[in-house]
């Protein structure tokens, strides 16, 4: 029962941060929206009884990525423009809301395989041992990617 | 009534279709890329959701979000690099007038 309550509040809050992005003409006010979502899935995470990823979502998500993102409106200094959208609004809604339609029909029709295991819990013991034995190679690329992503960024942003 | 997968596999493809649509028809580009993030969160969500109702022992759905997560995070830097590489020599992130490519 508490869990269903906190799945809709959560999912309330996600889905309402994410309509703020689309529709608040400030950008300021559309990236607090967004730090709104990235909470509610971090809650959502801690519901699928992933707490190892819900604490990197508030740490990277939260912590990082939407702080970028405000550095990003505030060194632009085109906020007094609003957020407007292109020609293609109403066409790209009917798109979007097509594609939805078709992935919900999907998801509800399709019989899913459900496990009747109870979540492993805590994961990050199992998430680090399988990180650095099974999927040590694309964790190794990964970091190899950060470090590009790194060097690529300084180099852009130099003079 | 329970709450299952499809619930949150609605959700996803809610929260990845609104991503979507701001994606297409956004002007400002720190706006798409707002919406871009959106996406990749509701990947996530589909992940983890997938990782906790069909294999609940494997945590493979967990470690895709990692893996999403980092590609998202470099994504970001990068794509603010290119912003701003692009607002000192244009003056603007509006992709209107963003049209260097255009023949």
């Amino acid at each position: 029962m508490v869990a269903t309550l906190a799945f809709w509040l959560l999912a309330a809050i996600t889905v309402m941060g994410a309509l703020s992005v689309l529709f608040f003409r400030d950008l300021f006010r559309a990236a607090i929206g967004l730090i709104f979502s990235f909470m509610g899935v971090a809650g959502l995470y801690i519901l699928l009884s992933a707490d190892f990823l819900a604490a990197a979502q508030v740490l990277i998500y939260v912590g990082a990525i939407a702080v970028l993102l405000i550095f990003g409106i505030m060194l632009t200094r085109e906020s007094h423009r609003g957020n407007p959208s292109n020609r293609m609004a109403i066409p790209g809604l009917i798109a979007t809301a097509a594609l939805f339609a078709a992935m919900a029909f999907v998801v509800t029709s399709t019989r899913w395989n459900i496990s009747a295991q109870a979540p492993r819990e805590p994961t990050t013991d199992a998430l680090a041992a399988a990180l650095f034995t099974t999927y040590v190679l694309p964790f190794e690329l990964a970091s190899v990617l950060l470090l590009v992503a790194i060097i690529g960024a300084i180099v852009l942003v130099k003079e | 009534m329970q709450i299952g997968l499809e619930h949150f596999l609605v959700l996803s493809a809610g929260l990845f279709c609104l991503g979507l649509w701001g994606a297409l028809t956004k002007r400002n580009v720190i706006a798409i890329l707002m919406c871009v993030e959106i996406m990749f969160n509701a990947v996530n969500i589909a992940m983890v959701a997938f990782s906790r109702y069909i294999v609940p022992a494997l945590l493979t759905g967990q470690v895709f979000a990692i893996f999403i997560i980092t590609v998202a995070a470099a994504e970001v830097a990068l794509g603010l690099g290119i912003l701003l590489a692009l607002y000192r020599s244009r003056e603007t992130v509006d992709t209107a007038h963003i049209d260097l490519m255009k023949g």
